[in-house]
C-alpha cells in the first residue's frame, strides 16, 4: 500500500533547481530550448515536460481548492485529478519527479479546456495558463519523439492547413454548402452515411451550422455615419469570417453607425492561436507579424475582434513575443502597441459610448458567457449593457452562463465525449431559460451550441450581440436573419 | 479511471499488492464500477492531502459513491476487511480534517450533489452531500430564500463537509453557524447501517442527535443526505465601511455597536496589511494608512436598517473613526464582500507562503489578543496581519513567511501556538470554524480536561467503537490501526476563510 510521503524537502530543493532554470536567460543556459519554444526537443536528448517553467508559477498555488467547482470538467467527474488545483499538484509531481507523465496523468490534462475559468475563481492569482500551455506544448513533443511524428494528419492537414485561410475555408466548405442547400446533409445525417467519414472530420461536419450566404467581402475603408468618432481596423478571423461573414458584416455595420470609420486590411491573417496553443510558435509568431503589418497604424484608434477566442489571442501578442523570443525587444514592443489597441467589439462600443440603437426586437434573450470574454478578457457586462439597450428586448439570466460549452478551440474535435458532457449541461440550462434566442461573442461556441441545439430539435437562433444591434439600428426585424 | 478517463491503463503502482487488498479492490469495483474507483498512484497523489498541505498521506483507493446504498456497501465491505476510511468533500479543510491517517479507502461524495427537494412554503430543502455551497444558494436565486451559512469558501465546499465541519461564516454573528440550519441529516454510520436524524420538522423530542452530528468532523458518520433551513432573504441591506487609526479604535467601536443592542449581519475587521493586499488585487480605494478598516453590514426591514445604520455610523464616529463610507449601490456592495471573502487569496500577493491561524476569544478581549499577536509577531520576526470575523471574536491571524526557510518556518510554528495557547488563557478557543482535524489535535487536552475528553472518546466508541472511520482525527486517543500522528515540522502554504 502506497508509502507516507515526504515531499516538503523535495519539493524545496525541486524548487531551487527549477527556479534557477527558469530564470535564467543570458549564459549558457540560454541554448535550452524554453519550454513553449520551436526547437525540436528530441534533438535535445529526452525531456522532463515542464521543466521550463517558471517553479515560482507553481508555487503560487496555495492548495486551498477554491477553484475546482469553477472547472467544468471537476463539475462533470467530481475527480480532483480533473480540477485545476488536482491539474496543477500533476504538473507540479512530474516536474519534482514525484509522478511519471503517465498516459493518465497526460488524459487528466488533455482533458482541461484552457478555458481558464480557475484564473477568475482564484484568490491567489494563479496563472493557470501559463503551467498548462508550456505543458502541453513539452507533451506534445514528448508524444512526437515518441512516435517519430511530429503531429497527426488530422492536425496537419485540417487544423494547420485549412482552419488559418479563410478562403481555403470557404472553398473547403462550398461541398458543405452544397449539401446544405440540396438538404443531402440531413439525409446523410439522418442514414448515418456520414458515418463513413473519419471520426474528427465527422464531428466537423456535425459541427458545421445552417450556414447563412456568406456577406459580400467587406471593402477595405468603410466611411463613419456622421460625425467621425474614432478610426478603428477591423479582425476578420479565419474561421468566422468563413462561416459567420455576415457577422463580420455586421459588426462594420455596427461600427459605423456609431461614428467610426472602419477599415478592413485584406493582408490580415489568422490570429494563430491554433498555432500557438498546440505549441508551433514560429508559425504562431510569423501570423502575429503579419497581423502587426496589416493592422496597425499610428492613425488607428482600435483594432476592433469580434471573435473572443481570437481577441484574447491578439490580446496576447506581447506576452507570446516575450516567451518565444525574448532576445527580439524591438518585436517585443511592437507587439505590445499591438495588444494594447486590440478591443473586443462591445468593449470598445461601452467605452465609446454606444449610440442608442431604436428599432424594436420584441424577443425573450439569453447570454452566454464565452470563456475567451468572460475568463480571458474579463468582459462580462460590456455585452449586456449593449443588449440591455435594444428596445424591447429582455434578457434573461443563464445559468451557469460562465461554464464552458466544451466547444474550446479544437477541443470539440479532440476530446468529444467530455465536450458533448458539456454541451448538453449548456442545452439544458439554455432551454430551461425559455429564451427565443441565445447570445454570445465567439464563433466557437456558437458552433458548438448550435449544434447542440439541432440534436436536441430545438430551433432557438444563435446570434452574436452585433447581429441584433445592427438590426436595431437599422430597423430590421429579427426575420431578417432567422428566415422566420 | 473515473469518468471519461475510464479506458485509460496507467503504468505506475500496481494495485495494493496484498491478496486482501486486491479482494477488497474487487469488492469496491462490484458496487462502484471501474468508474467509481481510482486506485493507481499517479491519480491517487492529488488525494494526499486537502487545504491542509503539512501533513500529507496518500489513500490507498478512492471511491466516489453516487447514492446512499453504495455508501453503506462501502462502508460494509471497508468493515469486512478492517480497513480505515475516511469521507471527503471539497477538501478544502484547512486542518486535515480528510488525511486518510492509516490510509485506506477515502470515500469523496463529489458525486452526490444532487438537490432533491425544495420546499418553500415549509422552508427547507434536501440536498445531497457533495452539493457546493454556493450552487444551493444559486439554485434558490429568485425564490425570496437562501441557505445562511456562507463560509468564505463557499464558492467551492460541500454542504456535507460544512455539516462535518459546523461551518461558520461572516453571516455568522447575526445567523448562526452550520448546526442551526441543519433540520436532519441521513448518515451511514461507522458500521454501515442508515439513520435518520431529526427532520423536516422542528424541536422534535428525544436527543438532539442532528446537533451531535453536525461539527463532528467525520468520526461518528458519513452524512449522505441534509435537510437544510431555508431563510427569507432580508428585504434590504446597509452595508458600510468604517476607516479608523488604529485596530485599538476599531474594536472598541466593534464593542459599542454590539453594546448599543445592534446585531449586525456581519462585522470584519481588517487591519493595515491586508488592505495593503487587497487593496492591491481589487482596487476598490481603501485608505492604506488606515490602521484598520470594519466591514459593517445590516440587515433586515427597510426601515429598521436605515436607523441601524445611521446609528452605527455615529458609534464609530464617537470612537474616533476617521470615516465612514456606505456601499451605494449593490454593485459596490458586491465588491466590498469580494475583497473580504477573497483576502486570504490575496495575500498570497505580498508572500511566497502564509499561514492562517484560526482562534476565537471573548469579544471583549479582541484588543488584549490583538496586542499579543503584534507582540508575539514582532519577538519572533513575522510579519502577521489581521483579517477576521470581529463580531464574534474569530480571529485569522495570518503569518507571512517564506517556505524556503526552514529556520522562519520554526519560528512562524512558535509563534503560531503561542498565539492559540493564549486564545485559550483568554477563555477562548483554538478554532472558531475550521475545526480540529489533525492540524489541532495537540491542543485539545489543553482545551478540556481529562474529564471532559473521556466523556467525548465514550461517545466516540458509542458511534464508531472499531475506529475505523476517521482514524487519528478530532481526539488525540481516537488514532486506530496503531497509527501514531505525525509529527509536525511545516506550517506549509495554506489559505483561510
Ligand atoms: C480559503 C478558505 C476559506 C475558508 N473559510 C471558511 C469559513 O469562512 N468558515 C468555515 O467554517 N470554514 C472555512 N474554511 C474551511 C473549510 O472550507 C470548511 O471547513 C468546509 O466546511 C469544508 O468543506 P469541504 O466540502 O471542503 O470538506 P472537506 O475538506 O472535504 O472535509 C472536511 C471534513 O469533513 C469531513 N466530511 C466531508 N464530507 C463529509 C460527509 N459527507 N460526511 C461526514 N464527514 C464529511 C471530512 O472527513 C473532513 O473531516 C475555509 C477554507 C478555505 C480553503
Ligand atoms: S489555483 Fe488558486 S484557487 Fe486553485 S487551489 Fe491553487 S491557489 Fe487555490
Ligand atoms: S482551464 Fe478550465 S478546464 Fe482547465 S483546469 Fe482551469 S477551469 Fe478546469
Amino acid at each position: 500500500m502506497s508509502d507516507e510521503a515526504s515531499p516538503h524537502n523535495q519539493s524545496a530543493s525541486s524548487e531551487a533547481t527549477h527556479s534557477a532554470a527558469g530564470t535564467a536567460s543570458g549564459g549558457t543556459l540560454a541554448v535550452l530550448p524554453s519550454a513553449t519554444g520551436q526547437q525540436p526537443a528530441c534533438a535535445d536528448g529526452p525531456i522532463t515536460a515542464g521543466s521550463g517553467i517558471d517553479y515560482g508559477l507553481f508555487l503560487d498555488c496555495v492548495h486551498c481548492g477554491l477553484c475546482t467547482s469553477a472547472c467544468p470538467t471537476y463539475l462533470e467527474t467530481g475527480n480532483e485529478n480533473d480540477s485545476p488545483r488536482g491539474r496543477i499538484y500533476l504538473m507540479r509531481s512530474v516536474v519534482d519527479g514525484r509522478l511519471d507523465l503517465t498516459e493518465s496523468v497526460s488524459r487528466h490534462l488533455d482533458l482541461c479546456l484552457d478555458c481558464r475559468s480557475c484564473e477568475t475563481a482564484c484568490p491567489s492569482g494563479v496563472q493557470y495558463g501559463r503551467l498548462i500551455e508550456p505543458f502541453r506544448v513539452d507533451m506534445q513533443r514528448i508524444k512526437a519523439a515518441e512516435s517519430g511524428k511530429k503531429s497527426s494528419w488530422f492536425q496537419r492537414l485540417v487544423l494547420y492547413g485549412l482552419f488559418p485561410y479563410p478562403r481555403r475555408l470557404k472553398w473547403a466548405l462550398l461541398p458543405a454548402r452544397l449539401m446544405q442547400w440540396t438538404g443531402i446533409d440531413r439525409l446523410a445525417r439522418a442514414t448515418g452515411l456520414t458515418k463513413l467519414l473519419p471520426r474528427q472530420l465527422q464531428r466537423m461536419q456535425h459541427l458545421l451550422p445552417q450556414l447563412r450566404q456568406p456577406a459580400a467581402q467587406l471593402p477595405e475603408v468603410l466611411p463613419a455615419k456622421g460625425t467621425r468618432r474614432a478610426r478603428v481596423a477591423l479582425f476578420t478571423g479565419c474561421v468566422a469570417d468563413a462561416m459567420f461573414s455576415q457577422t463580420g458584416a455586421a459588426t462594420a455595420r455596427v461600427l459605423q453607425a456609431n461614428g467610426c470609420e472602419v477599415v478592413v486590411p485584406r493582408t490580415q491573417a489568422c490570429c494563430g492561436a491554433i498555432h500557438y496553443h498546440s505549441g508551433a510558435g514560429d508559425p504562431a509568431l510569423a501570423l502575429a507579424r503579419q497581423n502587426l503589418e496589416s493592422l496597425l497604424s499610428d492613425d488607428i484608434d482600435a483594432i476592433i475582434v469580434n471573435v473572443a477566442g481570437c481577441g484574447s489571442m491578439l490580446k496576447d501578442y506581447g506576452h507570446m513575443a516575450r516567451e518565444l523570443a525574448p532576445d527580439d525587444t524591438a518585436q517585443i514592443e511592437q507587439l505590445e502597441q499591438f495588444a494594447a489597441k486590440v478591443r473586443d467589439i462591445s468593449e470598445f462600443l461601452s467605452e465609446l459610448g454606444p449610440v442608442a440603437p431604436t428599432g424594436s426586437l420584441p424577443l425573450k434573450a439569453t447570454y452566454h458567457d464565452a470563456c475567451h470574454l468572460c475568463h480571458a478578457q474579463q468582459i462580462r457586462s460590456q455585452p449586456r449593457e449593449l443588449l440591455g439597450l435594444i428596445p424591447d428586448l429582455e434578457l434573461v439570466p443563464l445559468a451557469e452562463s460562465e461554464v464552458c460549452c466544451g466547444a474550446a478551440g479544437s477541443y470539440n474535435l479532440m476530446e468529444p465525449e467530455m465536450s458533448d458532457r458539456l454541451a448538453a449541461r449548456k442545452l439544458q440550462h439554455i432551454v430551461d431559460t425559455g429564451a427565443e434566442a441565445v447570445i454570445m461573442g465567439n464563433a466557437g461556441c456558437s458552433l458548438q451550441i448550435q449544434a447542440a441545439l439541432r440534436d436536441g430539435n430545438h430551433p432557438i437562433p444563435v446570434l452574436h450581440p452585433v447581429d441584433l444591434l445592427d438590426l436595431s439600428y437599422r430597423g430590421l426585424p429579427l426575420s431578417t436573419i432567422t428566415g422566420k | 479511471m473515473s469518468g471519461t478517463a475510464s479506458s485509460v491503463q496507467s503504468s505506475v503502482s500496481p494495485v495494493p499488492p496484498s491478496a486482501a487488498g486486491r479482494q477488497l479492490l474487487a469488492e469496491l469495483r462490484e458496487i462502484v464500477g471501474e468508474e467509481g474507483l481510482l486506485y493507481n498512484a499517479d491519480e491517487l497523489l492529488v488525494y494526499e492531502c486537502d487545504g491542509y498541505v503539512v501533513e500529507k498521506k496518500i489513500p490507498d483507493v478512492v471511491v466516489f459513491p453516487l447514492n446512499t446504498d453504495q455508501v453503506v456497501q462501502v462502508v460494509q465491505a471497508c468493515n469486512r476487511h478492517n480497513v480505515p476510511f475516511v469521507p471527503r468533500g471539497a477538501g478544502t479543510s484547512l486542518a486535515g480534517g480528510c488525511l486518510p491517517v492509516g490510509g485506506g479507502v477515502m470515500i469523496t461524495l463529489t458525486r452526490m450533489k444532487r438537490i432533491l427537494e425544495v420546499n418553500l412554503r415549509d422552508r427547507y430543502a434536501v440536498v445531497e452531500p457533495g452539493l457546493v455551497n454556493v450552487h444551493l444558494t444559486q439554485h434558490l436565486k429568485g425564490t425570496g430564500f437562501h441557505y445562511a451559512p456562507d463560509p468564505s469558501s463557499q464558492g467551492a465546499c460541500t454542504i456535507g463537509g460544512n455539516v462535518a465541519t459546523n461551518s461558520g461564516g461572516p453571516h455568522t454573528l447575526k445567523y448562526g453557524v452550520t448546526v442551526n440550519h441543519v433540520l436532519g441529516v441521513e448518515v451511514v454510520t461507522a458500521e454501515g447501517e442508515v439513520l435518520e436524524l431529526g427532520g423536516a420538522v422542528e424541536d422534535l423530542p428525544g436527543y438532539d442527535l442532528t446537533g451531535l452530528f453536525v461539527g463532528s468532523e467525520g468520526t461518528f458518520g458519513l452524512c449522505t443526505k441534509v435537510i437544510v433551513r431555508l431563510t427569507p432573504d432580508p428585504e434590504a441591506y446597509r452595508t458600510m465601511l468604517g476607516v479608523f487609526e488604529t485596530v485599538a479604535d476599531a474594536t472598541r467601536a466593534i464593542s459599542s455597536i454590539i453594546g448599543a443592542g445592534i446585531i449586525p449581519a456581519a462585522l470584519e475587521l481588517m487591519d493595515q496589511g491586508i488592505v495593503e493586499a487587497v487593496e492591491e488585487a481589487y482596487h476598490f480605494g481603501f485608505p492604506l494608512d488606515a490602521g484598520a478598516v470594519l466591514l459593517i453590514e445590516v440587515d433586515g426591514l427597510e426601515v429598521a436598517v436605515g436607523e441601524e445604520a445611521r446609528q452605527i455610523i455615529e458609534l464609530c464616529e464617537q470612537e474616533g473613526a476617521r470615516e465612514v463610507r456606505r456601499a451605494e449601490t449593490p454593485a459596490e456592495r458586491q465588491l466590498l464582500w469580494k475583497c473580504r471573502k477573497q483576502a486570504f487569496g490575496a495575500i498570497g500577493r505580498l508572500s511566497p507562503s502564509y499561514c492562517t491561524q484560526d482562534g476565537v476569544v471573548p469579544r471583549t478581549r479582541l484588543p488584549e489578543i490583538l496586542e499579543f499577536i503584534a507582540e508575539s509577531g514582532s519577538r519572533h520576526g513575522i510579519r502577521i496581519v489581521n483579517v477576521f470575523h470581529a463580531g464574534d471574536g474569530n480571529i485569522h491571524p495570518i503569518l507571512l513567511f517564506d517556505e524556503r526557510n526552514p529556520e522562519q518556518v520554526q519560528r512562524v510554528m512558535r509563534a503560531s501556538d503561542e498565539i492559540l495557547t493564549k486564545c485559550i488563557e483568554l477563555g477562548g478557543s483554538v478554532t472558531g470554524e475550521h475545526g480540529i482535524g489533525v492540524e489541532k489535535l495537540s491542543f485539545m487536552s489543553q482545551l478540556f480536561t481529562p474529564d471532559s475528553i473521556e466523556v467525548m472518546t465514550r461517545v466516540r466508541q458509542a458511534l464508531n467503537s472499531g475506529g475505523l472511520l476517521s482514524p487519528g482525527k478530532m481526539l488525540p486517543t481516537a488514532g486506530a490501526c496503531g497509527m501514531e500522528h505525525i509529527e509536525r515540522s511545516h506550517p506549509g502554504k495554506q489559505a483561510a476563510s
